[in-house]
């Protein structure tokens, strides 16, 4: 430590507290309802994908899904890829 | 009738078997009949910590599987004589311990002491629940950092959902929160969470904030609970813990940074 450092100011903060407790509201909060009832966004998300698939055949490798609990609201994010019009004449010729 | 209180805490290394040694020789030196039971079966410490470990014959497991009487498994502390320690067993596992073993030997314990301290294993597995499950309080002991808070508000769930009290719908296990290994002057530089944001989180009664000191691993290298070092900030802080909970009003200390002189600065000077 130089002499100078003494006496000067420390740097600001940086204030990796205060990230710490939102990160933690926003985990518990939802941690919290999951004790009281199972968290419903899992097979909310199976269940879209279920249905989907009931018209169109999806390869579940090409379903992607992201979720993001928010403190005030939480996202549910499903990109499914449909088959394009090629692959489904084909398959309406297969099933003939 | 005893009161059984759980040290407990969901993550490991936050400071439970500390607390544990320390909080019950506290209460011992208030002349309260107060015994420690280890719970960490398979990975003993307690006996370390208080300095009995060349005095254990049996342990809890021996009691359990009636290989011997509690009163033989039981170590009766030579410093504090109102205070006594159950080891946990070294070489068996956690399937050694059962519940209605564990609830004899608390009933057992009830007769003579004032209070039983149950040091929890870290996790909540059959050791950790078994700890907790006959409690009617609980030290939560947690660090200012995000995995400990997180681990003390699920064992918090626990306590309220799977506990003896919950179970049989008793009214609820009395909670207190004990923050451990807490550093002012990295929160202070906004690095390390604060107390009132701990405090805001897990919305349980403070009951005290045990700052980061050297002391602890001295104590512990020595086998004297940290309390019995009344010099020390932590062991001062333990004992306010400890008055606070006998129902005193005892002011937080150690909250604040240090603010060292310029000598101490410039040649260093350590926490107490
Ligand atoms: N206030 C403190 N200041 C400095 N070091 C501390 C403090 N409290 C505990 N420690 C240290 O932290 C470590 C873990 O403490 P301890 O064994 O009491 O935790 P534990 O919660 O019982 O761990 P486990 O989950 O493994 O049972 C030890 O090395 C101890 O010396
Ligand atoms: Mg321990």
């Amino acid at each position: 430590m130089r002499l100078l450092d003494l006496f000067r100011a420390r740097k600001p903060a940086q204030a990796s507290a205060s990230a710490a407790k939102e990160r933690l509201q926003i985990v518990l909060a939802h941690e919290r309802i999951g004790r009281t009832r199972e968290d419903f966004l899992p097979k909310l998300q199976q269940e879209l994908v279920a249905v989907v698939a009931r018209y169109v055949a999806i390869d579940p490798a090409k379903v992607a899904v992201n979720l993001e609990r928010g403190g005030d609201m939480s996202t549910l994010e499903i990109e499914i890829e449909l088959p394009g019009p090629q692959a489904m004449r084909l398959q309406a010729a297969a099933s003939r | 009738m005893a009161e059984v209180i759980v040290v407990t805490s969901g993550k490991g290394g936050v400071g439970k078997t500390t607390t544990s040694a320390a909080f019950g020789t506290g209460l011992a030196q208030r002349g309260k009949r107060t015994v420690v039971i280890d719970f960490d079966v398979g990975l003993r410490n307690l006996d370390l910590i208080m300095g009995v470990e060349r005095r254990v014959v049996f342990d809890i497991v021996n009691v359990i599987q009636g290989e011997a009487k509690l009163n033989q498994a039981l170590i009766r502390d030579k410093r504090v004589d109102t205070l006594a320690i159950l080891p946990a067993s070294q070489t068996r596992d956690k399937d050694a311990l059962t519940k209605d073993g564990v609830r004899q030997i608390i009933e057992e314990l009830s007769r003579d002491f004032d209070y039983i301290l149950c040091d929890s294993p870290a996790g909540i597995e059959k050791g950790a629940m078994l700890a907790l499950y006959f409690a009617d309080q609980a030290l939560i002991v947690t660090n200012p950092e995000v995995s400990s808070v997180r681990d003390s508000d699920r064992i918090l769930g626990v306590l309220q959902s799977r506990s003896r009290r919950a179970e049989e719908k008793l009214g609820r296990v009395k909670e207190h929160l004990l923050v451990t290994r807490y550093d002012p002057a990295r929160v202070e530089r906004g690095e390390m969470l604060k107390l009132e944001d701990v405090q805001e989180i897990l919305a349980i009664p403070l009951l005290g904030v045990v700052p980061e000191s050297e002391s602890v691993l001295r104590a512990s290298n020595t086998g004297t609970p940290v309390i019995l070092d009344a010099e020390s900030i932590a062991g001062q802080a333990y004992k306010d813990a400890v008055d606070r909970f006998l129902g005193e009003d005892v002011p937080h200390r150690f909250l604040e940074p240090e603010r060292k002189g310029l000598f101490r600065r410039l040649f260093g000077g350590r926490a107490a």
